[in-house]
């Protein structure tokens, strides 16, 4: 422990270099920089000088130059010189929406039979879901995945921000300005040349473009990614604060062969916790790869955390903290319409709070995460799963626990609503959203039993034809939104009797799991003590007076 | 009990004042913070108490090395070794005696500071309650070393309710002891004797031979 590091020296000064204190305390830490903690200076030198490896100007490139009318066709220009480019990328989750580690005919993942809590499953409902797939056409199950010219470079890669993929669009941009009725906004076709010249490394615009806007919106999903990050100060997040670090997030998230560091479902986002001075090319997506295991000053007791507590726990106190998050949808409420037209209620924050189409909304900011034991796995129920609709039914979970030496206290957004299932074979229902009336869509017809035999007859699963509302939960691993380390937690979140961690049993925690047995015996003997002396002390003084008399 | 049969005796050595006032001010500052962490009031905040509570208990830890040194090397342990010998008049004193003016029965001598009550309450303080909450807390300090000292079998749920039932059994201590410390000739005579070192008592009283601390030199042979 480094905390007898000052104690030591403290006690020798007094004592003229005392004889008992055990001696491994000498063999401990030296403090390198009294003025910073370690993990802070190795983090530093680990992204100092950022450097620039870029050789070539893509404007140069006569193949950019020529006349583009469609995506794949800029796609083709690219692998022309990137040949291994598309091979490469379709091996990747951003491609096949699977969990490349579970067998492909489990179809596990989103672009499977998954589940979540949000707008359920996208069977069926392929085109809108898909307009943030880094690909052209996936508009039903009967897509290409094959197809190299079907994937989409420019959603990744492009700078000028003008490239915008039309929501319902399968993937696709538009060809006349179109607007979204959803949004209001009005979609333009790309300047191709412009938007295929300016290609770079993926800054925090691409990938927020899909993942600040999971779900269909601003900060629906995550609750610790959304529009804020695009320009977040220091204040929001520490690493990407354009007042600080300004980290795009590809500088944690490293990529080998457009294969990108990060969780992908079941599989963590590391399977060891290694810093950079272990393994100098361990991808950097932990916050031990640049900080170290032990990156608070020596002595400070947080360093004894760091092996069941996440440094996530304490750094990042509550999340949305500038932009509201979804934190409630009640699916069972859809459906209701004003004057016979479906109809939407705005909240104090201007998101929606109700939506005829899809129920009830309740949004939240600066939340206080739910905390669990998380090894950084993750599991979710597909829809062949069976489920109990006696008490609600969690639709994804973090895989951990208090004797697992890999899993740690971790922060979580827990997404909580009502969605359908088959009362009858007691399984999660792929719902036909996504259509125009008379295809079963639940957003055309309004009726949920046709969206429900309509969406699982596509998945090509059973549906009984009896279906109602189970309250779901569904949970994010919250991990960005760093706040500066004067935001960090006290201890007292934690260690008092109703702290965050009040849920977390099964393990002692000082100032929370204190025997309640020995504090009645301790202060009935402390109190029989009090009152012992003085009835004695007053026996005493009267004693006294009466002999004075 | 006048003043004018009493005398002035030198009870207490520097270092013992010492040794007793610096133990004072760590217990009082580990048994606020001690119950802070335990959740009962806030004052230092829990960083703070933490690390003061730390701080302090391993000075006393250090410091009660030092005591134990100076206690065989100056022979003062003999002070503490138990008996039942005057064992019943002292407690027939504190609950009778002592309401009707009667003298202690154990006056206090350089070679005969402890009644043999004291004897057994300060036997069990030194030897068995203080080293049991040294020990408990300086495992709980070094919680997240037990597997590297081979102690990963401990539970921290009962060390740590060992050492909350010690804090209770030190506070109670404390006050019996801050009560009976104003038993002496006056309410304070006590109190001025750990600090000056000096203590008032009746003249002539006749110490016995086992009561004190020295051992008897061997009787020349007649």
């Amino acid at each position: 422990m480094e905390g007898c590091n000052r104690i030591w020296r403290w006690a020798a000064a007094v004592f003229f270099g005392a004889l008992v204190l055990p001696s491994w305390c000498l063999a401990q830490t030296q403090v390198l920089d009294e003025n910073q903690a370690p993990g802070r200076t190795m983090a530093q030198q680990a992204t100092k000088g950022p450097q620039i490896w870029i050789t070539a100007d893509h404007s140069l490139h006569p193949v950019l130059q020529k006349t583009f009318t469609s995506g794949p066709e800029v796609t083709e220009a690219c692998l022309s010189c990137h040949e291994l480019a598309a091979g490469q990328f379709q091996k990747t989750i951003h491609w096949s929406w699977l969990d490349p580690n579970v067998d492909s005919k489990m179809k596990v993942g989103k672009g499977g039979l998954t589940m979540n809590n949000f707008c359920i499953n996208l069977q069926s409902n392929e085109p809108r879901c898909t307009s943030c797939h880094a690909g052209y056409g996936w508009k039903d199950k009967n897509f290409d995945f094959s197809n190299p010219h079907a994937v989409d470079c420019l959603v990744c890669h492009e700078q000028t921000g003008t490239y915008k993929k039309f929501p319902t669009g399968a993937g696709f941009t538009v060809d006349q300005p179109t607007v979204f009725k959803g949004n209001g906004k009005t979609y333009k076709p790309p300047e191709w040349n412009a938007v295929a010249q300016s290609v770079s490394r993926p800054t925090r615009k691409n990938c927020g473009t899909c993942h600040f806007f999971g779900g269909g919106g601003d900060g629906v999903k995550h609750g610790d990614l959304d529009s804020s990050l695009m320009k977040p100060n220091k204040e929001l997040d520490v690493h990407m604060g354009v007042d600080g670090q300004n980290f795009d997030c590809v500088r944690c998230h490293t990529t080998e062969v457009h294969s990108i560091a990060g969780r992908i479902y079941s599989t963590p986002a590391a399977m060891e916790r290694k810093s950079l001075i272990e393994d100098d090319l361990a991808p950097k997506i932990m916050c031990e790869s640049c900080h170290s295991r032990t990156p608070h000053k020596p002595g400070v007791k947080a360093n004894d955390h760091t092996d069941k507590v996440a440094c996530q726990s304490c750094h990042i106190p509550t999340f949305a903290r500038v932009n509201p998050t979804k934190m409630w949808w009640d699916w069972s409420k859809a459906g209701q319409k004003k004057d016979g037209k479906p109809y939407q209620e705005k909240d104090e924050f201007g998101k929606p709070k109700y939506d005829s189409k899809k129920g009830e909304f309740r949004w939240a900011k600066n939340v206080a995460p739910e905390y669990f034991w998380f090894n950084g796995s993750l599991k979710g129920l597909t829809a062949k799963d069976t489920i109990d609709p006696g008490k609600t039914v969690a639709v994804s979970w973090p895989v951990g626990g208090k004797d697992d030496a890999n899993s740690r206290i971790f922060p979580f957004k827990v997404h909580r609503g009502k969605t359908p299932y088959d009362k009858i074979n007691k399984t999660m229902v792929i719902p036909h959203l996504f259509g125009k009336p008379g295809t079963g869509a639940y957003w055309g017809d309004f009726d949920w039993k046709k969206s429900a035999a309509s969406g699982m007859a596509y998945a090509g699963l059973p549906f009984s034809g009896e279906m109602d509302f189970v309250e779901t939960s569904y949970v994010f691993p919250i991990t960005h939104m760093v706040a500066p380390k004067n935001k960090a937690l006290k201890c007292s979140e934690c260690h008092a009797k109703n702290g965050r961690l009040a849920n977390l049993t099964g393990f002692y925690m000082p100032g929370r799991d204190a025997s309640k047995v020995i504090q009645y015996i301790g202060w009935a003997v402390v109190f029989g003590s009090l009152a012992g002396v003085f009835i004695h002390g007053l026996g005493r003084y009267i004693a006294r007076g009466r002999k004075e008399r | 009990m006048t003043s004018n049969n009493m005398v002035n005796i030198y009870l207490y050595t520097r270092y013992e004042r010492f040794w007793h006032w610096m133990q004072t001010a760590l217990i009082l500052l580990l048994l606020v913070t001690g119950f802070e962490l335990n959740g009962l009031f806030t004052l230092f905040g829990f960083k703070a108490a933490a690390e003061i509570h730390n701080f302090a208990g391993l000075t006393w830890l250090i410091l009660f090395a030092f005591f134990v040194f100076w206690l065989f090397t100056t022979g003062e342990w003999r002070q503490y070794v138990p008996t039942t010998r005057k064992m019943l008049s002292v407690i027939r004193y504190y609950t009778y005696g002592i309401f009707r003016g009667e003298p202690h029965p154990v006056p206090k001598r350089k070679d005969a500071k402890h009644n043999p009550l004291q004897r057994l309450v300060y036997l069990s303080l030194a030897a068995a309650l203080l080293p049991v909450q040294m020990a408990t807390g300086f495992l709980y300090w070094g919680y997240n070393s037990w597997k590297d000292w081979g102690l990963g079998w401990l539970s921290l749920e009962v060390v740590a309710a060992i050492h909350l039932a010690g804090a209770f059994a030190i506070l109670s201590f404390l006050i019996v002891h801050i009560y009976m410390i104003t038993t002496g000739h006056t309410v304070f005579a006590h109190t001025r004797a750990m600090i000056s070192g000096w203590e008032l008592v009746q003249e002539g009283t006749k110490i016995e031979d086992w009561e004190q601390k020295k051992r008897k030199a061997p009787q020349p042979v007649a």
